[in-house]
């Protein structure tokens, strides 16, 4: 897997998260994405700063363009230095929220990506890399 | 600070979204049509999202919340507009949204508006008659 392109967006303010929601907007144009899976990305892309802002007190976004076997994709990678997630599974299922939130955004962002992966250890943060291929 | 415009048009109150909205501009606008709601006495809601280009468990969750303190305050909501995308991302992401009534566009919301408007009076005008026969037995009891 090779990567072309690759920019760091700051997940500071819920602005950020407006800025981070446009780029991979432009970016998923770019690249021929067709609108369902723009807005599936888009939103991921969301949820996932939403939850490196409330939950991770703030981090980073990396988005990437990735090419392997001849398929180019777009990979999104949240990174904070938060609390971090003490019950992996528990959160990656529908309907559990620790923020009275729905409990949604990770288990649901898995649905709308083709990879996703979560690292996270208590006290130290929480990173979680998402691909959808074109 | 930046808001987005309610309208109001007879009984019902009407808003647009046009812009990507950031967290603390779908708050506003929660307590704002909240807050008109009940300074109009508005019996509608109608919220046009055709403008939206996503909407994320966030921007749901406010869309709900809306939709249930508008019928604590007796009125209905109706979204209209929502992009197919959307729609098939919503559902995806896990989020059905639940007790919002949904237009395919205003002309059908405004319908739908006045048709749920007026089952809301026709039930109160029905329970008030079968009130006044049950009293009409107990008198000939």
């Amino acid at each position: 897997m090779s990567v072309q392109r690759n920019e760091l967006l700051p997940v500071r303010t819920p602005n950020d998260i407006v800025a981070v929601r446009q780029h991979v907007r432009a970016l998923a144009i770019e690249l021929g994405f067709s609108l369902v899976d723009q807005t599936k990305m888009v939103t991921a892309a969301s949820e996932l700063a939403r939850n490196t802002l409330t939950h991770g007190g703030g981090g980073t976004a990396r988005i990437e363009v990735t090419a392997a076997n001849a398929r180019r994709g777009l990979r999104m990678t949240f990174e904070d230095r938060g609390k971090g997630i003490a019950d992996v599974d528990m959160a990656m299922r529908d309907g559990y929220s620790t923020a009275g939130g729905l409990g949604l955004g990770l288990s649901g962002t898995r649905r709308l990506m083709n990879e996703f992966e979560l690292q996270s250890k208590p006290g130290e943060g929480t990173r979680v890399s998402v691909i959808r291929w074109r | 600070m930046e808001r987005i415009p309610i309208l109001k048009m007879g009984e019902f109150l009407l808003v647009t979204i046009q812009v990507d909205m950031h967290d603390r501009l779908a708050m506003q606008l929660q307590d704002d049509l909240t807050e008109r709601i009940a300074a109009t006495g508005a019996r509608g809601v109608l919220i046009d999202i055709s403008a939206l280009e996503m909407v994320d468990s966030f921007i749901g969750r406010m869309i709900a919340n809306i939709a249930g303190m508008a019928r604590v305050l007796d009125a209905q909501t109706v979204v209209t507009g929502m992009q197919p995308a959307v729609a098939i991302t919503l559902v995806e992401l896990g989020l059905t949204l639940a007790g919002v009534r949904t237009a395919l566009n205003v002309e059908r919301g405004m319908t739908l508006l006045r048709s749920l408007i007026h089952e809301d009076d026709g039930v109160i005008a029905h329970d008030a008659v079968v009130e006044s026969e049950d009293a009409d037995v107990g008198a000939e009891e």
